[in-house]
């Protein structure tokens, strides 16, 4: 399993200039929407932190704009990057598109450069994960399509027979989400900056955790599962540890997670049926998600020692571990008599981050210490030593974040169902937020730690690049 | 309640969906019987230097799998989640509410029936009575009137003496059960500005506040042909309309030249919400006994 980019010269040119860019706006959205996160953590502990600039720094503004900072220009460009580079290289076909190729990443900054301008302005759809406004919505739209049109196009061109496990998942996420978008951005647009859904009551309801949770699971995690097919066996030179596991697992997965969303509605107005059937099927959901985490660990097995030598892999092994475990809490909470205590609490918030810190992020780190070297030809980044300290910070910043939360989500959910002797509640509201104090300044501290991590990776990366600058520049003179 | 059609759809393509999943997983069922099963065959396939084994299901994975699938059929038949298959329990989500607020209420009918020969007045003068008067009344008004009944600007203080409909234990009770709409029109139109600021300045006379003496004369003639139906010519107020007392210092808003002449000019508009539904006779006793003690002591 030597490494392909030895015998480059037997490759087709691949398109790796559109690789960097989306990795290297990676790392900035990722630093950019973790301090953004870092940020409303403190007003929750501090709330004279809404003050900054009001209007526009209040939380309620300020929110929205972490979740899509580090979910779609985080998440999003380590996407793109990911794919581009593994779609190519899988199927032995350079991108295919054109101007297209281009349009997806100038196209995708411009949304995320909307976002940060509309979202502290308080211009929103007020729908979670999706609360662009329309114009922005169809932008997205022409990407997405874009984006479908380059990666399909070149599994078309591709010259092996067969399409590679990870490519099923990008491709299912790519289309899931194009369906997921469309549907539940339909709006009636009223000017420029304001639209209207174009359901009502429980419908809307419904069609937007159909859609947020089918964020979570083809956004979130089939594309992320394309991510560590490709790299955890190359970074391991290990064989993907099962084929039909593969097979079993990607299409439970896409196909149950579909019926998950209403789950996140349970002892609502949404229809008995509907919050029953949602939550077996997210049960169901418990093995095919573990499929991708057993296929992931066991990959490594009979190299396992490499773990003791090299930080990008351990990133890449323990993301599936914090995914596993993520991935078995979310089943857990969708049974209705957990809900019942989970639900609006702290809890739902630690979930979220045990998958977003320990899952998504870690993995996409991980796949970045080993596509920027690959990039540049390099066998690692600038310093590996930085890459293990980020490691430990990234691991003790998720740990300290998700422990609070489940401290706290578990004292909230106690606190509000309890009752006096003459049916009176015994806490009030507020006396549940006075006592959540200690979990939220530890979460600061978490997300602080994790933050800091992102920083020693920029400029890990920065290096990295400069280094290869360097390399060049002293290398032309020589040849002339 | 869904259509017969919509019905069908749910039900068919749930099952579908099941039934193609769990033949996908036996038909790949080949799980490891001990460790050299899991002996390295690759699939042939390579994908930039990636190659992959096909190694058997892990077995406790394959039968976590089949456990969650058969969790789901027994769910299925037992609950209502198959479109308007209601299942065989016939368990609904409102069913389990009416039945745990009957337990309820049949338990805190003790808690309160024991006061129920009591009069308002000596409830309020009972310790017991009024730590649950407390918790109910930190429950349920304090988001709005404080936790200690002090209002707030717009929400009235219940501990001190002046009511807008009466603190005797009767008009209490309405205040609670019925909840009340306190409504000032605005007479911003009818008066115009100066008639406006004019009046301003004869109610600031009228409770005794610093005030323009010449503008106040001008407003008094307002204030009777247009206040003094609902305030009184005295500017005392009325209980029955909910009209406030002009003539005292207490300030439903604020006694800012600018808040009285907001309130003339754009009229005021407030509502404390009826109790009746969500809290019930018991509950709505202990509490009129409560508010009737805040303003005794």
């Amino acid at each position: 399993m030597s490494s392909n980019l030895a015998n480059a010269g037997e490759q087709p040119a691949y398109n790796y200039d559109i690789v960097r860019k989306f990795a290297v706006m990676t790392v900035v959205w990722g630093v950019v929407g973790m301090a953004v996160g870092v940020l409303i953590a403190s007003q929750l502990a501090w709330p004279a932190l809404n003050d900054l600039l009001q209007p526009f720094s209040h939380f309620g503004r300020l929110r929205p704009l972490h979740t899509n900072a580090v979910i779609f220009a985080f998440g999003g460009c380590a996407l793109f990057a990911t794919s581009y580079y593994v779609v190519q290289r899988t199927c032995q076909a350079p991108l295919f598109g054109g101007f297209l190729v281009p349009f997806t990443f100038w196209g995708w900054q411009l949304v995320i450069l909307c976002a940060a301008i509309t979202l502290p302005l308080g211009m929103t759809s007020s729908k979670e994960y999706a609360e662009l406004e329309w114009p922005i919505d169809i932008l997205i739209t022409l990407v997405w399509v874009a984006y479908g049109i380059v990666f399909f196009g070149t599994i078309v061109k591709r010259k092996t027979s067969h399409i590679y496990v990870a490519n099923w998942f990008f491709g299912s996420f790519i289309l899931t989400i194009a369906v997921l978008h469309v549907v539940n951005s339909a709006a009636i647009p009223v000017t420029m900056t304001k639209s209207y859904s174009a359901y009502a009551g429980a419908m809307d309801a419904m069609i937007q955790w159909w859609y947020g949770h089918n964020a979570v699971g083809f956004f979130l995690t089939a594309g992320f599962l394309g991510i560590m097919y490709y790299f955890v066996p190359k970074q391991a030179e290990r064989p993907v540890f099962s084929y039909r596991l593969s097979i079993i697992h990607f299409w439970a997965l896409v196909s149950i997670y579909i019926w998950a969303g209403p789950h996140h509605l349970h002892y609502t107005a949404l229809p008995d049926w509907t919050q029953g059937l949602g939550m077996v099927m997210s049960l169901i959901l418990l093995a095919p998600s573990w499929g991708g985490m057993i296929n992931g660990i066991m990959t490594l097995s009979g190299a396992w020692h490499k773990l003791r030598t090299d930080p990008t892999l351990r990133f890449l092994v323990v993301s599936l571990s914090f995914y596993g475990m993520s991935t078995f809490e979310g089943p857990m909470m969708s049974i209705k008599t957990v809900n019942a205590l989970s639900h609006y609490t702290d809890w739902t918030v630690g979930h979220v981050h045990s998958g977003a810190l320990g899952w998504v992020a870690m993995v996409s780190i991980g796949a970045l210490y080993h596509l920027i070297p690959a990039l540049l030809g390099r066998k690692e980044m600038w310093s590996v030593k930085l890459v293990n300290l980020h490691f430990w910070m990234a691991t003790i910043g998720t740990v300290l974040y998700i422990a609070s939360m489940w401290v706290n989500g578990i004292l909230q959910g106690l606190m509000w169902r309890a009752f006096n002797a003459d049916g009176t509640l015994t806490y009030s509201f507020v006396s549940s937020v006075e006592a959540s104090y200690p979990g939220h300044y530890v979460r600061v501290l978490g997300g602080f730690i994790f933050f800091s991590g992102m920083l020693f990776m920029a400029f890990n990366t920065y290096r990295t690049f400069a280094a290869e600058k360097d390399a060049n520049a002293s290398a032309q003179p020589q040849s002339a | 309640m869904l259509t017969t059609f919509w019905s069908w759809w749910v039900i068919i393509l749930t099952v579908t969906n099941l039934v193609l999943i769990t033949w996908l997983l036996f038909a790949n069922k080949k799980i490891a019987v001990n460790e050299e099963d899991t002996e390295d065959q690759t699939t042939g396939h390579v994908y930039d230097g990636i190659e992959e084994y096909d190694n058997p299901l892990p077995k406790w994975w394959f039968q976590m799998f089949v456990i969650t699938l058969v969790f789901g059929v027994f769910y299925f038949a037992l609950y209502p989640s198959l479109g308007n298959f209601k299942g065989f329990l016939n368990w609904t989500s409102i069913g389990q509410w009416e039945g745990e607020m009957e337990v309820a209420n049949a338990k805190y009918a003790e808690t309160f029936g024991q006061y129920k020969e009591m009069s308002i007045e000596e409830i309020a003068a009972d310790p017991k009575a009024m730590k649950i008067g407390t918790r109910l009344f930190a429950n349920n008004c304090s988001v709005c009137h404080g936790a200690d009944g002090g209002g707030a600007e717009g929400f009235p203080n219940l501990t001190d003496k002046d009511w807008l409909y009466g603190g005797a234990p009767e008009q209490i009770a309405v205040s609670i059960s019925n909840g009340r709409m306190g409504n000032m029109p605005p007479w911003g139109e009818v008066l115009g500005e100066d008639g406006v600021i004019n009046t301003a300045e004869y109610v600031r006379k009228l409770s005794g506040l610093e005030h323009d003496a010449a503008k106040a004369e001008a407003g008094a003639t307002h204030f009777a042909t247009v206040c003094a139906a609902c305030h009184g010519a005295d500017g005392k107020g009325m209980h029955v309309l909910g009209a406030p007392n002009l003539t005292d210092d207490v300030w439903l808003y604020n006694d800012s030249r600018e808040a009285i002449r907001h309130a003339i000019r754009n009229g005021r508009a407030n509502v404390m919400p009826a109790q009746v539904d969500k809290l019930r006779e018991d509950k709505i006793r202990m509490l009129t006994a409560y508010v009737y003690g805040l303003s005794q002591e």
